[in-house]
């Protein structure tokens, strides 16, 4: 489904991501794991279409084309999905006009009419229940005012409903209290099938309790260092980075 | 040549035309304000106030002045109707800048006592309430527009509620500009309201005919003791037009004043609103949001006069520019020394959608008072491109999600007016404005390609 070869990325002539490689089939889960500045955010705009980087090098193929000639409005229409770590705040867009609008424009690229307000409201409820969301929340502005967690659950709301191919989970689970992590992962699995792929990329190993992954990666310093089973998560929560930071290290 | 030497001449060459059948107040009035535009003229390019406006120019071309109401006929039921949707309005046309008679006749008595129509009409029927009124509150040696418009302005609208009368029915003031030549115009519009009154006034701005235009009118406004004003003026004129305002506004004891100005359209506008709360209590807010294109420039001049404690004052201005256009915003407020108690404050944000585009804004507080609360703040930024971002990877296309953004970044000024009919009625005149298409009113059959 996604094939990224020797990507590099760089934003303003520094160089942020080193040579990624990367293959994700249809039905994975995969893990991406690694310290702060990393590059894990920016892989995940690379892939989203952010425009302020830089590809130097390499290529991103999904479903077998060339994911880089796609504006990010097309990429989403193709169905990547990506779930922001820091969900931006958008006053004066409320969320229904922004979540039919949006929709909307994925049913126009398939050649579909537009959803009918009743339809839509009916969609936007069931959703709700599988995050569980406040009703309040979709009364109100994009993200305006909403708490950390909060600002969490409504990327998985999008993300069920907009139903995508492939989703890219950024730090979803940080900021959520113990009930809001396994609700949250109760909605991922619950839109995991054959068809479908997640790339999630989290800090924490108890996330992975929820959400098991078939691959764990490490990605340090804009490269994937090391990539393992499920296991690798358990050992990364207990002993840290600081054994790979030397192997690599040491390597340099 | 000086320009302002032309305006002295052609208001000599004239003076026994001008305001023929005026009372002698009236003439007296206009004497001193000939004096005070000779005094002060047309406002240089040093002069502070007008450093990003400089009007003398547009009143300097070959520009024809009706001293008499001319006789344009059109059926302006036909071509042109201002319709705002569920909003019931007696609807006062002017012409050129004369009263014009359609429908209703040119003065309104209604038995509660209210008084609306055409100001010359009423400073001949009611000459003592006017004079009790008329040039008070926009005095001529301040501003030599308004000194300017005091000499030459014959007629406009006139609106008087008496005490304790609320009106139901908005007034709805269409000014139209129409001829076959270019034009000058300078009409007033007095609008009085006495203790516990209340109104709503729309005033709607047009250019029905590509000429070039050239206003400068002067509205007076008085807000008696505990009474409600609610004044919206609506500029929709094209590029090749320049249009001055003088907004003149005086506020009694806790009375409540809300002033906006929406500028879809305009090739030179500037607004000049001076609210002068003059008694305790009082509360005013003034809203701004002007879009500009092209070579269009916008510049909101206003002044908010705390002279009595215990005053609110609230502005909200917002602008957004695209290619060449500029923009201005000038927001004093001045707290006199006994205005204890005082609560200003101010806002100005502005969006340029070009690199080209320009806006100056310059907010000034003069505070003679200790015991205030005053903020203000100023931005002048591009669109959020992470909010652009946002909205594009859920599906939504570039284009439409920077236009969701405009909405919204309009939407913050729009949400604060008062009348909801009004306020979707504007929305969809802005969201078409930001959408390129042309915002005229949708009943008018003119369709004008500036
Ligand atoms: N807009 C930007 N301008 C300059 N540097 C940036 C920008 N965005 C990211 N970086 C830098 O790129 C590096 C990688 O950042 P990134 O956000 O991808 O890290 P991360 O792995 O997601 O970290 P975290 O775990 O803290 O979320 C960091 O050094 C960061 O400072
Ligand atoms: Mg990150």
């Amino acid at each position: 489904m996604l094939e990224i070869k020797d990507l590099k990325v760089s934003i303003e002539d520094k160089e942020i991501l080193k040579g990624i490689n990367l293959s994700v089939k249809a039905g994975e889960v995969h893990a991406i794991m690694g310290p702060n500045g990393s590059g894990k955010s920016t892989l995940a705009s690379a892939l989203a279409g952010r425009d302020y980087f830089n590809i130097t090098n390499g290529k991103i193929l999904y479903e077998g084309k060339d994911l880089t000639e796609l504006s990010p409005e097309d990429r989403a229409r193709e169905g990547i999905f990506l779930g922001f770590q820091y969900p931006v705040e958008i006053p004066g867009v409320s969320m229904v006009n922004f979540l039919r609008t949006a929709i909307n424009s994925m049913r126009k690229y398939r050649e579909q009419d537009p959803l009918p307000a009743g339809e839509f409201l009916k969609l936007m409820r069931e959703k709700k229940k599988i995050v569980e969301i406040d009703s309040d929340l979709t009364n109100r502005s994009v993200n305006e005012g909403f708490s950390g967690g909060e600002k969490k659950k409504n990327e998985i709301f999008q993300m069920a409903l907009l139903e995508p191919k492939l989703a890219i989970l950024d730090e979803t689970d940080s900021g959520l209290d113990i009930d809001a992590l396994r609700i949250v992962s109760n909605g991922v699995n619950k839109l995991r099938s054959p068809e479908n792929a997640t790339i999630i990329i989290t800090h924490y190993q108890r996330l992975l309790d929820y959400i098991v992954p078939d691959v764990v990666h490490v990605l340090y310093k804009g490269r994937i260092v090391k990539s393992g089973d499920k296991s690798l998560a358990r050992e990364l929560e207990e002993h840290g980075y600081d054994w790979i930071k030397q192997e690599v290290d040491a390597n340099d | 040549m000086q320009t302002t030497d032309k305006y002295l001449e052609l208001f000599q060459q004239n003076r026994e035309q001008i305001g023929k059948e005026d009372p002698l107040f009236l003439k007296e009035l206009r004497d001193a304000a000939i004096k005070a535009f000779q005094r002060d003229g047309f406002p240089g390019r040093k002069e502070e106030r007008y450093k990003y406006t400089h009007l003398e120019p547009a009143f300097d071309g070959k520009l024809s002045f009706d001293f008499q109401p001319r006789q344009i006929h059109f059926d302006d039921s036909e071509i042109f109707s201002c319709d705002v949707p569920l909003l019931d309005s007696n609807v006062l046309t002017v012409l050129n800048g004369f009263f014009h008679q359609n429908g209703e006749g040119i003065l309104t008595k209604l038995d509660n006592g209210i008084i609306y129509g055409g100001l010359k009409e009423a400073i001949a029927q009611f000459p003592d309430l006017v004079e009790k009124y008329l040039g008070k509150n926009a005095p001529t040696d301040d501003e030599p527009f308004v000194a300017l418009n005091t000499a030459f302005s014959q007629d406009g609208i006139f609106l008087y509620v008496p005490e304790g009368i609320r009106m139901e029915r908005p007034i709805q003031i269409i000014n139209l500009l129409l001829s076959d030549k270019n034009q000058m115009v300078q009409h007033r519009n007095l609008l009085v309201l006495e203790r516990n009154a209340a109104a709503q006034v729309i005033i709607c701005d047009h250019t029905l005919s590509p000429h070039m235009f050239l206003t400068n009118s002067v509205t007076e406004v008085y807000t008696g003791e505990n009474a409600d004003m609610d004044l919206l003026r609506l500029q929709n004129e094209h590029n090749n037009s320049c249009q001055v305002t003088n907004t003149w506004i005086s506020q009694d004891r806790n009375s409540r004043c809300q002033h906006g100005t929406i500028t879809l359209h305009g090739g030179i506008v500037r607004n000049n609103l001076r609210i002068n709360m003059e008694g305790e209590g009082a509360e005013t807010s003034a809203l701004g949001l002007f879009l500009t294109d092209k070579m269009q420039h916008v510049d909101n001049y206003t002044v908010i006069e705390h002279s009595k404690p215990h005053c609110t004052s609230n502005q909200y201005y917002k602008g957004v520019l695209d290619d060449i256009s500029t923009g201005a915003f000038n927001g004093k407020i001045h707290v006199h020394p006994d205005a204890q108690k005082t609560e200003a404050f101010q806002t100005n944000n502005n969006i340029l959608l070009s690199d080209t585009a320009k806006m100056q804004t310059k907010p000034r507080l003069e505070i003679y008072a200790d015991d205030v609360k005053c903020s203000h703040g100023a931005t002048v930024g591009q669109i959020d491109e992470e909010a652009l971002f946002y909205l594009q990877s859920r599906g939504i296309p570039k284009e439409e999600s920077r236009l969701m953004l405009m909405d919204a970044f309009t939407w913050d000024v729009i949400s604060k007016i008062k009348q909801l009919s009004l306020q979707v009625r504007i929305t969809d005149l802005v969201s078409k404005r930001l959408r390129g298409e042309l915002s005229r009113c949708n009943n008018c059959a003119m369709h004008c390609e500036h």
